[in-house]
């Protein structure tokens, strides 16, 4: 294994010399940016298309919210879009729920997994590592197209006559299994269950690789202790997705079987429509355990990304180090394992045994206990610090004040007797939506603000990311921190319009205001999207190779690093990434020697 | 054509932030772009300071508007335990919320940048982390400890005098059964369920408990006021969910797998009327597990009333067993004594069969 990594590192680095030394080595259009096997380029390849799949989700969710907003209302362009899926103006029950459940099925997973821990994970490890690249290039690239596939296969259910799945993002049988009880359920279920295959077969390989990566690929004095946050919170990422992924593998292929050759696993006692089916024995509630069972962990696969991230930002911008790094490591680790150990807390009120219920939720509570230790150890690096308040620092910020609000809702719903009350209401969609959606979206503009100058050796707009910030916080508690009401009401999850309910009807006004906010909120993203295209070509250009007073090694790389990210030797490592303040100097870079003299941490 | 203006609107609202942001952008590098980081910098940290006493105030104005539009009182005896939880886990969970919210913003604006501080070099605290994990982690203990005795007190046995009634979903409606006289739901069997044959349930009617079972489907479910009831659940086609707001109760239907849930109803409805001050209230049932393009739709309703009441209610109920056997209904048995015995020995087998 060694020898061969010492040969890889070899034929890389004789490349970049090459390159260097005389001019241009020749790489074809397709080679460099299309079939790159650049972690680099692959890490854009992953960011863009992340991004392209937050615009057609988001555009979703504001569908989906106009009909919340003002039910009934006609708004005539949606025919001109979506023809019968929008008759008279109106959506229709069917397009409300194939937009839900493909805005869960794209923001969870093609955007938040594949958008967030794609894009960082292949962009950072190396450079921060310190290696030429990942441990396999090629099933590097290979991740990518598989998830590029899956993306077209999820893309082209849009586009079938019955339409795209539409039995919710966790897509629990029966209902996404039998094509009678639901139009979603004909066609488009299979095409969501291919994708989502494919799509797994991408993380595994990237996971893979991201591991072997960490483990093996280090540069010279990188012990596992003096790597940035960052490395840790990809490494324990990428272990929960290896561990978890087969197992929504497995429950995908199962209904795939159920749907199109007849067996039984979910399926048992069913009379659909006054047709009675011949399935008996299987239990629809196994389905739920294999789906959450990667399903929590997923959160955590989310979300840790996004802590790395702002740990490393709020530690650079406070010009401090990141308070307690064993505790912050301890506590990644802890929140690592103890996701493999909640899942059923999200099936209290599936009929599950009491008892059983009770160990999840002693288990799903302690899961608080890490996590309060992070936001201790992160409000500590801000005190006595002295702040920069980059784009990336407030998102980070940002991204601390939603996961405390998101967190602490956590601990109603993981407790079974609140749960009772407010399982499967807009509770819940506010909880979620905090604390993973809006607060790992916060994490990844964080990432892309701090590390745009690196991927593309220009900045971003920063009155713009200014502008982007500001509107997108408000507008997250505009939007989120109301509905908690609604859910207290005990307003169910996915009703498209409540007017012939008694107990559910009294919130139109709150409902048309989130729905004002959250068209506005789009908006601005769609501004950002911008920032970020335009900035490609024709942001401010990056004049130094730190623009911000890193310690980490991928500052130490050319502006815009070749492939192979080093010019000449890949740089030794010294010390822990966190030297900020130390002994009176600004920050001590990693690859700087201790000093006879220097104090001790 | 408003929908043209809104576009354009937003069009136009891009165009000028965006060319704001540049001509910023320029600025800032004529002024010298240090100056101008330095100044940003004053204005956001004095905004994260606005954003906090704003979202405080914010958080307050959103609970005065809205907490009349909530919860109201619990109608059932564990909607008061599972209010009294929410109650603590609020409580607790609201101190740590604005402790550590107050403290994120506060400590953003005061060390901000400045050229006169230098950012204290303090990378860990043992005894600080021991502080924040043990305190935390009593807290929780607390709310693990309380929630688990709630818990177990919902979802043990039903009480013996408990009522029984059975609850079906199917797309998109609720079905309900009432074991009636002999206090046993009679058997059931998937296969036998058949609206032609009146059987909409799949009662096998060679079981005797089923002769006298009532069914009732497209009027509410009647309960009795303190008196328990224990809820027989299960579904026909998908998994649907009896969510039941007023008594803060819940339970999944799943089709193959029965599920149970009991409460007291502790208010009738004439009650409620009064208490909530809203003569249209009714107690509803609402689906609250995506079961197709109906599920915000899927909706039943319970009327809770006395003992005298229901008795009256259920007095006007006849069995299912007399639908599909119009012979058999005492009224009706004297003239066509002779006929029961032939159907009877036709239907039977083919119940057996399917079992």
């Amino acid at each position: 294994m060694s020898e061969a990594l010492q040969i890889h590192h070899g034929t890389v680095s004789h490349d970049v010399h090459h390159d260097g030394d005389h001019g241009h080595h020749h790489q074809s259009f397709i080679s460099k940016y299309v079939f790159s096997m650049d972690h680099k380029t692959i890490a854009k390849q992953f960011l863009i298309t992340g991004i392209i799949w937050a615009i057609i989700g988001g555009l979703f969710s504001v569908l989906f919210r106009l009909q919340l907003g003002f039910p009934g209302q006609s708004f005539p362009i949606l025919e001109t879009f979506f023809g019968h899926w929008a008759k008279g103006g109106t959506i229709q029950p069917e397009f409300y729920y194939a937009l839900v459940t493909m805005h869960g099925t794209v923001l969870v997973f093609f955007v938040l997994t594949a958008g967030l821990s794609g894009t960082f994970s292949n962009f950072l490890i190396p450079l921060q590592v310190g290696a030429r690249d990942m441990a396999s290039p090629f099933l590097n690239m290979l991740s990518y197209w598989f998830f590029f596939l899956a993306s077209v296969i999820m893309i082209a259910s849009m586009f079938l006559q019955t339409g795209p799945a539409s039995g919710g993002w966790t897509m629990y049988p029966p209902l996404s299994a039998l094509g009678q009880a639901n139009d979603g359920s004909k066609l488009g279920a299979d095409f969501w269950l291919i994708g989502m295959a494919l799509f797994i077969v991408s993380q595994l390989m990237a996971g893979l690789n991201y591991i072997s990566t960490i483990l093996n690929m280090r540069t010279k004095g990188m012990s596992m202790t003096r790597m940035p946050l960052t490395i840790w919170a990809l490494f324990f990422t990428a272990v929960l997705g290896v561990l978890s992924f087969p197992v929504l593998l497995s429950g995908a292929i199962l209904l795939l079987f159920d749907r199109n050759i007849g067996t039984s696993f979910f399926l048992s006692d069913i009379v659909v429509n006054g047709e009675v089916l011949p399935n008996e024995g299987g239990s629809a509630i196994l389905y739920q355990h294999l789906f959450w069972f990667l399903g929590h962990p997923e959160v955590y696969i989310i979300l840790l990304p996004a802590m790395g991230m702002v740990s490393e930002i709020l530690s650079i911008n406070s010009r401090k180090p990141i308070f307690g790094y064993m505790a912050m490591l301890g506590s990644l680790f802890a929140i690592c394992i103890l996701a493999f150990l909640v899942w059923a807390h999200h099936m209290f009120v599936t009929g599950l045994n009491p008892f059983l219920g009770s160990v999840f939720v002693l288990l799903t509570l302690l899961i608080a206990v890490p996590s309060a230790i992070k936001v201790f150890n992160w409000l500590t690096t801000l005190w006595r610090g002295n702040i920069r308040f980059t784009p990336a620092m407030l998102f980070a910020i940002g991204f601390v004040s939603l996961f405390i609000s998101g967190g602490l809702t956590g601990i109603f719903l993981g407790n079974s007797t609140i749960d009772i009350h407010l399982h499967d209401t807009m509770f819940v969609v506010a909880h979620f939506h905090i604390v993973m959606g809006v607060a790992s979206m916060f994490g990844m503009f964080a990432g892309i603000y701090h590390w745009f100058p690196k991927m593309f050796g220009r900045y971003l707009n920063n009155t713009l990311a200014y502008f982007h910030f500001w509107t997108t916080l408000v507008g997250a508690y505009l939007i989120f921190w109301p509905m908690h009401y609604e859910g207290l009401a005990g307003m169910p999850r996915r009703y498209l319009d409540k007017s012939i309910w008694v107990s559910f009807n009294q919130f139109g006004s709150l409902d048309q205001m989130i729905t004002v906010v959250t068209v506005i909120v789009f908006a601005v993203q769609l501004m950002f999207v911008f920032n970020f295209f335009y900035s490609i070509f024709k942001g401010r250009k990056v004049t130094s190779t730190n623009p911000w007073g890193a310690t980490t090694l991928e500052w130490t790389t050319p502006i815009r690093p070749g492939h192979g990210n080093w010019t000449g030797e890949i740089p030794e490592v010294h010390r822990w990434p966190y030297d900020y303040g130390k002994d009176g100097r600004e920050f001590i870079p990693q690859t700087e020697p201790i000093g006879a003299n220097e104090s001790k941490h | 054509m408003q929908t043209f203006f809104i576009v354009a609107i937003l069009a136009l609202g891009f165009l000028v932030t965006f060319q704001i942001a540049k001509a910023s952008e320029y600025v800032a590098v004529l002024r010298g772009e240090e100056k101008a980081r330095k100044q940003t910098n004053k204005i956001n940290a004095f905004m994260l300071l606005i954003f906090l006493i704003v979202g405080l105030i914010g958080v307050f104005y959103c609970n005065e508007r809205l907490k009349g539009k909530i919860l109201g009182a619990p109608a059932s005896d564990h909607g008061v335990h599972i209010d009294t939880m929410l109650y603590i886990t609020l409580a607790l969970t609201g101190i740590v919320f604005f402790a550590t919210q107050i403290a994120l913003f506060w400590f953003s604006y005061k060390y901000q940048e400045s050229d006169n501080r230098k950012a204290f070099y303090y990378p860990h605290n043992n005894k600080l982390e021991l502080i924040w994990t043990v305190i935390p982690a009593i807290t929780l203990t607390v709310l693990v400890g309380f929630g688990i005795f709630y818990w177990f007190k919902i979802t043990g046995e039903a009480p013996k005098n408990a009522m029984v009634v059975e609850v079906t979903g199917s797309q998109f409606k609720w079905e309900f059964r009432y074991p009636g006289k002999d206090n046993i739901l009679g058997k059931k069997y998937y296969k036998e369920i058949n609206d032609a044959k009146n059987n909409p349930l799949g009662q096998l009617w060679d079981d005797p408990a089923n002769h006298d079972d009532i069914y009732i489907a497209g009027e509410p479910m009647h309960l009795v006021v303190n008196k328990p009831v224990k809820l027989v659940i299960g579904a026909k086609d998908v998994i649907h969910d009896v969510g039941l707001a007023h008594f803060r109760m819940k339970m999944d239907a799943v089709p193959g797998t029965p599920t149970t849930m009991w409460f007291t109803p502790t208010k009738t409805s004439k009650q409620m009327k009064e208490e909530t001050g809203n003569p249209n209230f009714v107690y509803e049932i609402s689906c609250d597990q995506m079961c197709g393009k109906g599920h915000w739709s899927m909706r039943g309703e319970i009327v809770v009333e006395t003992q005298e009441e229901f008795d009256q209610w259920m007095a006007t109920k006849k069995p299912k067993y007399f639908a599909a056997f119009p012979e058999k209904d005492p009224a009706a048995q004297k003239a066509a004594a002779a006929d029961t015995t032939a159907a009877k020995a036709a239907t039977q087998p083919v119940a057996m069969a399917g079992h």
